[in-house]
């Protein structure tokens, strides 16, 4: 189904030719435009102005409606006018307790949904004790070692009615397991609990390298979960399928999505080479993308990744399900686009992403600090954030209308560029043996590292715009006065008593064995791991002693060298 | 607000003449032996006395080249020999070859990342040496280094170069033992047999045969054989061995091989033949280099022969001769 | 036997040519952010150095060894998890005890401004700013090799 007749499309162009004739030569003729060519961030060409004739080749049936296939114009059929989008803001830092009072302050605050942030000992498997977690715990996210932590970290918070995102990755699935442990202990229903782990695997290795394990057992734990998860925890994502590290360690916005999605094919095919079929866990992969500096390149990126899903999911794994379609995605807004200098600039620059996600219809959002460049929000901090979401949802009338930038020529155009873009990474991927086989040789790292690198030299070279850095530069701006969110010195230590505590008071012979039986399982590839870790962890085995155990049956990564 | 630096205040260094270096070198000295190598890298004229010396020191060491395409997996290769060396009790020294680049002479050398670990537990020394893009040069700093290691008691001394420049091939040829690293499935066959690197093989291994491909590869290296288009040496077959670094497979087996090339040619004599060939080879090197180094000093003096030349008065070869004061003999011609 | 015009030429070459700087590009501790060590290393690359990278989840330990053998004229530490404090400290402890403190240190990443004294403290020569373009970082390295003389 067209939407133009060609008559109308031809007069358009003669319109059109007429115009670039007359008025517009006249007006390049006094005045020559700033730039010779102009394009997205991702580079794409972008045309002076776009008009019917530039979207004649687009299908109505690419558009579609919002809640339906092919979902470009949304995930839900009344989107914000249903419900609006979480205020999902992540924390994390020192104890459990710590943390535990944060979200207590920002629910109180407004938020409305639950994001936790992880400390680097624990992302990496690692207990509080461990000579590598030296000055790491609790630092740049709350400390986990046991069951017990978890149990803290959620105290006087009902997890049946609010929903609970775990940004954690390769030691997701025993995270998982704790949380579980402690729902079942607290009496819920399981099938009540909602909420996210990020347990991405492939982006690690590429992005964010958070990493024990090498590439294949790690997807073969994310396989374990998914399919756990599906039936015991039904309203649970257990995967967030991260976009966002791969913008921030330098990735495009036609990387970010067609990376993302060529993991998210690798994700899918070995859940189903394991017997799963694909409507019975697809509706609950969500995702996770970044809201970066390209207004409209951004709002045209998320309308074009939910396409492709939704051609994705139908044409190659034949999901029937519409939920199966469904893209569903929580937003960050770009950490890496803020300054040190003249802090409160992001301020600005936060609220302009924040819009774009919103005109781009993501389901939550965590907008930054503006002090996200170099520390830990403050309250203050956290507080701005949250306004500016809510200023975005309740005072601009923005909400009222479902993908209001649809049918603009400009967006339609632009979404589709991108989705050929997209299709065309896709393809190549396929050829060159999958994503899983180019994540080992580092192919998606050179082409990462290579972005970061150009997009560094255009900054260099003034060619893109940082303002207060290297244009506007203003030499009496004095640094920040920022308040740095104290490190608790005291934090380790408790962790640590706590650790010889719980060690002492169990049955550690019992927490050997069932470490053994869990290396045994870890030894063949068709037993699910997720049981026994659920057992390992009641029974008081720390974070680190499980994934040790696994360690010691597969080994450690060793990245490539791609620089 | 100006973006700048914070930095504390920065005191002059002593040199320390490269001779007062010796003993330490001598003695084992990590840091000696490491500042070393640097100063026979940069070719100082100071360090050729102290060099001279560590040279008489040099020459009980086993030497292993190890070359092949990018990305066959040398690095990772070598890292699992070290640990393998080691577990048997030997010192191993290492030094991995990364090119500079051509457009601004610096390098990102990348070979460490993967023997790192095997450095930190084995007492290995490892060190990254760029190709510096000087012809001749590259083998002499090189050989330098591995002198060095030598004198302080590292055996084998591995030197692991990408197979495709021919400075690099030069070097690595001037090991006792040449392995050259394929790789299944990457084309490398056909690239390796241009850069001429599969002939020099006295033992020729195949990465990653945990893979289904390699098998191919072995065969392919096996069957090149049978036609004769290697080196041949008298009592030594070269072996085809597949091993994979990830897995630790068969590394052994390498290991094994390379001790026992070692073996045979001491027992064959053929050691003190090696020897001699290394000698010339590093000998006429060296002079190539610093015929090189004197005449990009002399610019005026090229210059004047160069347009001479240009404008069709003598010919290159007259230029030649004469640039190396053997004028009579073009006179004669 | 040795011709002493070429090895008058030798010297003069030695007198002229800059020794190349070398640089060991490092990450310490658990973080995982390489964009910027990354970045570096290319920087470095391109204005004439020779970087070394370390990868990532290095102890200061290895670091060190790691740069006594490759002879670095600096190490490079790009840090942005915060623990930048109790990293620097083991890392000039380690220096100092393998005697490797003809070495310097550049920091970088993200680290804030109150803690510039116990860097600096620790063993730190210079601490590079957040939003540095690629000349200041290559020159705060020139500068060090400059005032330190030829070794």
């Amino acid at each position: 189904m067209i939407l133009f007749s060609e008559q109308a499309i031809e007069d358009i162009r003669e319109k059109q030719a007429e115009w670039e004739e007359n008025e517009l030569a006249v007006a390049l003729k006094s005045r020559p435009e700033e730039k010779p060519t102009y394009e997205t961030e991702c580079g794409i060409p972008l045309k002076r102005i776009y008009t019917a004739a530039d979207v004649a080749d687009i299908p109505a049936a690419d558009l579609g409606f919002p809640g339906a296939y092919p979902f470009t114009r949304g995930a839900y059929p009344t989107m914000y006018r249903g419900r609006p989008w979480t205020i999902r803001q992540v924390a994390g830092f020192g104890n459990p307790e710590a943390t535990n009072q944060r979200y207590k302050y920002m629910i109180q605050t407004g938020q409305t949904g639950l994001s936790t942030d992880f400390d680097l000992p624990t992302l990496l498997g690692l207990d509080s004790d461990d000579p590598m977690a030296f000055g790491e715990v609790g630092r740049v996210g709350v400390a986990i070692d046991t069951v017990d932590d978890v149990d803290r970290l959620f105290d006087g918070i009902d997890l049946e009615k609010i929903s609970v995102s775990l940004t954690i990755n390769p030691s997701a699935w025993v995270i998982y397991a704790m949380f579980v442990a402690v729902a079942e202990k607290r009496g819920y229903d399981l099938h009540k609990l909602t909420g996210t782990l990020q347990a991405d695997p492939l982006k690690e290795y590429v992005a964010q390298k958070e990493w024990i394990y090498p590439v294949r057992p790690a997807v073969r734990l994310l396989r374990d979960l998914i399919m756990h998860s599906a039936k015991t925890t039904p309203k649970l994502n257990p995967i967030s399928l991260s976009g966002y590290h791969l913008s921030d360690v330098g990735g495009n916005a036609l990387q970010e999505i067609a990376f993302i999605m060529a993991f998210t094919i690798a994700y899918c095919e070995e859940v189903i080479d394991a017997g799963m079929d694909i409507d019975d866990f697809a509706p609950r992969l969500s995702f996770f993308f970044i809201s970066h500096q390209d207004f409209f390149e951004q709002i045209c990126k998320f309308r074009a990744a939910r396409r492709v899903y939704a051609k994705i999911m139908s044409e190659q794994f034949h999901a029937r399900k519409p939920e199966s379609m469904r893209l569903r995605v929580h937003v960050q807004t770009a950490a890496m686009s803020l300054t040190k200098v003249e802090h409160h600039n992001n301020l600005m620059r936060t609220a302009i992403q924040a819009l774009g996600a919103v005109l781009g219809g993501c389901q939550s959002m965590h907008t930054n600090g503006l002090d996200e460049a170099f520390a830990i929000p403050t309250e203050e901090a956290m507080k701005l954030a949250i306004r500016t979401q809510q200023i975005i949802r309740d005072e601009i009338n923005v909400t009222s209308v479902i993908d209001p930038l649809g049918g603009s020529y400009f967006i339609e155009r632009l979404t589709r560029d991108m989705e050929n873009e997209i299709w065309k990474v896709l393809d190549e991927v396929k050829e060159r043996g999958g994503a899983i086989k180019l994540v080992e040789e580092g192919w998606f790292q050179q082409k990462l590292a290579d972005s970061a690198y150009a997009t560094f030299k255009k900054i260099d070279s003034c060619e893109k715009i940082s303002v207060g850095v290297n244009r506007y530069v203003d030499e009496t701006s004095r640094s920040a006065e920022v308040h740095i969110h104290p490190y608790d010195d005291q934090c380790t230590q408790l962790q640590i008593d706590r650790l010889s505590e719980v060690r002492t008071n169990r049955d550690s012979g019992r927490v050997q064995r069932l470490l053994q039986e869990l290396a045994q399982q870890a030894g063949s590839d068709d037993i699910n791991l997720l049981p026994k870790t659920i057992e390992l962890v009641k029974a008081r085995a720390t974070l680190g002693e499980i994934c040790t155990a696994l360690r010691d049956v597969w080994g450690s990564y060793a990245e490539p060298m791609i620089v | 607000m100006t973006v700048s630096t914070v930095s504390r205040p920065v005191k002059r260094a002593a040199y320390v003449p490269s001779i007062e270096l010796v003993p330490d070198v001598l003695a084992g000295s990590v840091l000696a032996i490491a500042r070393m190598i640097s100063r026979a890298e940069s070719g100082y004229e100071e360090a050729a006395q102290a060099l001279a010396e560590i040279y008489k020191h040099s020459g009980k060491a086993h030497i292993v080249g190890i070359t092949g395409v990018p990305g066959a997996g040398k690095s990772t290769l070598v890292s699992s020999l070290i640990k393998a060396f080691a577990s048997d009790g030997y010192k191993v020294g290492v030094i991995a070859v990364d090119p500079s680049s051509p457009f601004s002479g610096g390098a990102i050398l990348g070979d460490r990342v993967r023997m790192n670990d095997a450095a930190q537990s084995c007492r290995a020394f490892v060190r990254s040496m760029a190709t510096r893009g000087n012809l001749g040069g590259l083998a002499r700093s090189t050989l330098q280094a591995v002198d060095i290691l030598d004198a302080a008691g590292y055996s084998p001394i591995i030197i692991e170069t990408v197979g495709v420049g021919q400075d690099e091939v030069e070097v690595v040829t001037a090991a006792h033992t040449i392995v050259v690293l394929s790789a299944p499935g990457l084309g490398d066959d056909i690239q390796a047999i241009k850069a001429g690197i599969l002939e020099i093989a006295d033992i020729h291994a195949v990465s990653k045969c945990d893979k289904p491909e390699a098998a191919a590869t072995v065969s392919a290296l096996k069957g090149m054989m049978a036609l004769g288009t290697v080196k041949a040496s008298a009592g030594w077959n070269t072996p085809v061995l597949p091993v994979s670094s990830i897995s630790g497979e068969r590394i052994d087996d390498l290991k094994d091989a390379i001790g026992r090339h070692w073996m045979h040619l001491r027992e064959s004599g053929e050691l003190a033949e090696r020897q001699r060939s290394i000698c010339k080879k590093r000998i006429l090197g060296t002079a190539r280099h610093l015929f090189q180094l004197r005449f990009n000093e002399e610019v005026e003096e090229l210059e004047k022969h160069i347009q001479a030349v240009v404008n069709r008065d003598i010919d290159p070869s007259v230029a030649a001769h004469r640039l190396l004061g053997w004028d009579n003999e073009a006179q004669a011609t | 036997m040795t011709d002493t015009t070429v090895t008058g030429q030798a010297s003069s070459t030695e007198a002229h040519s800059p020794g190349i700087i070398r640089v060991l590009v490092a990450k310490l501790g658990l973080d995982g952010h390489d964009r910027g060590a990354k970045v570096v290393a290319r920087i470095l690359r391109d204005a004439g150095m020779e970087v070394v990278y370390t990868g990532l989840y290095k102890s200061p330990n290895e670091v060190v060894n790691a740069a006594i053998q490759e002879d670095v004229d600096v190490i490079g530490v790009s840090l942005l998890s915060g623990s930048h404090v109790p990293l620097f400290k083991e890392l000039g402890r380690c220096l100092r005890e393998q005697k490797a403190e003809h070495i310097f240190v550049v920091a970088g990443g993200v680290i804030p401004e109150q803690d510039y004294a116990a860097l600096l403290e620790s063993g730190v020569d210079a601490i590079v700013p957040q939003e540095a373009r690629a000349d200041l970082i290559v020159m705060t390295i020139k500068n060090l090799i400059a005032a330190r003389g030829r070794i």
